[in-house]
């Protein structure tokens, strides 16, 4: 039973947080709602930080029901908070040590010496943690939590604190975690763009409430949901470089058999690359324009749309097994008669990486 | 001008005391300040007030009290009796009770401050990283709140020396025995030997005069590097 499986409710004064759900435990699960929502609440309770009615499993190990509560030092989780707190009486070092010399050797799933590499730490350790900038101590927060070795991560927004720079530092880090760690993290965040970098499933909270558990792309596009309405709305397609055009400056990436090109040059051949396609972006044509300076022209078929903002239609296609947004004008999807199941090109503008 | 053994007797008995005090009143006072930072019982209020009650009743109520009580007639004192003990008035161990109640605020207020000061954020981190309760106090909470502790143990140090009420009360004046000194300074002044008076208080208005200013070079460096 390779999954988390959790439905809490819990009143606190006026807000109430009524949630279940059950994500696959590989890969990273975003939580993304707004502030108040109640995503850090419902992490919280998952730690067993807090306490409400519920009941919590992670790979069929009961952490919580009706009879059971398992008090936090004893759940095999790592906690990364949206501030480093670090130990400020203790160095790096022994920050670093804190959660893996309470972990016996046998149960240890990842090494010290490759955290370590891993995360860049070696420069910082015999520093005390006053010394190192905001996305240095969140580093090794992120370090320290991973040496517990933990069967799940659970990170409350762990970039917001910090400052553009810091962000960009860390925010590699994050990606490769999933590509080098057999680890589920669940990841909780209010910024559309983290969402759409790192995460394989879905989780929107709104209110106390889950409204959307699943995969990435159907949460980011489906039009029944707030997501794809939203002015930066798209889509993500995990794509791999096939190769570069030194001539022009153009990365090519496929997925499957879609082909992309984007302005750039990224990864290497071979390498696993994002991107992003914002639906504003992404217009549409009945038939395939000869001369453009559009480079992506994708033939795909409508699944249904969907009126948006004032005088603009939302639509979502088909493409490949993987889903497009498009967001066009009224006027133009009336002179086309667009019609679900049709099929049109898309004319993709813009593809950048995630 | 030299002290008489007499005050030499006293000056030692009140370091004994006072270090006696100190030991004892940290074990009780530590987790009685945890209690009183983390707990949400309702008669928390009713607990602090009672804790502070030292600070402002005078030293010979809080003695009168704890004479009738600790008394071969008081509840504590036919209690302890029962059990084939004597009773404590006008012993050093009666002292030590005296002097831990009336010492209970400058040990528990600094301490529950500096608890309270680290937040249940670096104890939360703790439990996440597989620190059981007792481990996470040990290794979090105590050097956390070390200031704390320090201007605890000072405060209760200190405020145990300079103590007079309650041991003329519970204590009386039995050189060796209960006779501190601040006792002393008292009995002098009553003979009238102004010079060893001057002498013993100035000895004291010095030591608390550094104590005092140790612990504001001291304590609470902590707060200086949270991180």
């Amino acid at each position: 039973m390779s999954t988390i499986d959790a439905r809490f409710r819990s009143t606190q004064g006026s807000f109430v947080l009524d949630a279940a759900f059950s994500v696959p435990s590989h890969g990273i699960t975003a939580l993304f709602g707004a502030s108040g929502s109640g995503k850090t609440t419902l992490l919280r309770l998952i730690a067993g930080l807090a306490r409400a009615p519920g009941s919590l499993s992670v790979n069929g190990e009961v952490w919580q029901d009706a009879q059971r509560f398992v008090p936090p030092h004893r759940r095999a989780l790592g906690y990364v908070f949206q501030e480093a707190s670090l130990f400020p009486h203790l160095s790096v070092r022994a920050n670093l040590e804190y959660g893996w010399k309470r972990v016996p050797h046998v149960e240890r799933t990842l090494q010290w010496d490759d955290v370590i590499d891993w995360l860049g730490l070696v420069p910082l350790i015999d520093h005390q943690p006053h010394q190192l900038s905001g996305g240095q101590r969140q580093r090794v927060a992120i370090g320290r939590a991973l040496l517990s070795s933990p069967r799940l991560l659970l990170m409350d927004e762990p970039l917001t604190a910090l400052d553009a720079n810091a962000r960009a530092e860390i925010l590699p880090y994050l990606e490769s975690l999933h590509r080098e760690l057999d680890l589920p993290i669940l990841y909780v965040s209010h910024a559309l763009d983290e969402v759409a970098r790192l995460a394989d499933h879905l989780l929107l909270i709104d209110a106390g409430r889950i409204t959307y558990q699943g995969p990435l792309v159907d949460g980011l596009t489906r039009l029944d949901l707030p997501l794809a309405h939203r002015d930066m709305a798209g889509t993500v397609i995990d794509t791999t470089v096939v190769a570069h055009d030194p001539q022009f400056q153009l990365t090519r990436v496929a997925h499957q058999d879609l082909l992309l090109e984007l302005p750039g040059v990224f990864g290497a051949p071979g390498q696993p690359l994002r991107v992003r396609v914002a639906a504003r972006d992404v217009s549409l044509t009945l038939a395939k324009p000869s001369q453009t300076s559009i480079l992506n022209l994708l033939p795909a078929r409508i699944i249904e749309l969907t009126d948006d903002a004032p005088g603009q239609v939302l639509v979502r296609l088909a493409l490949a097994d993987t889903v497009l947004l498009a967001r066009i004008t009224r006027k133009s999807a009336h002179a086309l008669n667009l019609q679900p199941g049709m099929a049109v090109v898309a004319q993709v503008k813009s593809v950048a990486v995630a | 001008m030299t002290l008489a053994v007499a005050d030499l007797t006293a000056i030692t008995l009140t370091l004994q005391l006072a270090t006696v005090t100190t030991l004892l009143l940290m074990l009780i006072a530590t987790p009685l300040a945890w209690w009183l930072t983390h707990t949400h019982a309702r008669w928390r209020a009713v607990a602090t007030a009672l804790v502070s009650l030292p600070l402002v009743l005078p030293p010979t109520v809080l003695g009168f009290y704890l004479l009738v009580l600790l008394g071969p007639r008081g509840a504590v004192g036919q209690w302890m009796q029962q059990f084939g003990l004597s009773t404590l008035p006008f012993t050093f161990g009666g002292l030590v009770v005296g002097s831990i109640i009336f010492s209970l605020p400058f040990a528990v207020q600094p301490l529950a401050n500096a608890f309270a000061a680290i937040g249940a954020r670096p104890l939360e981190v703790a439990a996440t990283l597989r620190a059981s309760p007792w481990d996470r106090f040990r290794t979090v909470a105590m050097p956390l709140a070390r200031p704390g502790f320090i201007t605890a143990a000072v405060l209760a140090f200190a405020h145990t020396i300079g103590e007079f009420g309650v041991v003329l009360m519970l204590g009386g004046n039995i050189p060796g025995e209960t006779r501190v000194l601040s006792v002393a300074i008292y009995d002098h002044v009553e003979a009238l030997e102004y010079g060893t008076a001057h002498l013993l208080s100035a000895g004291l208005v010095a030591f608390s005069f550094l104590v005092l200013l140790m612990l504001g070079r001291y304590g609470g460096h902590w707060q200086k590097v949270a991180a």
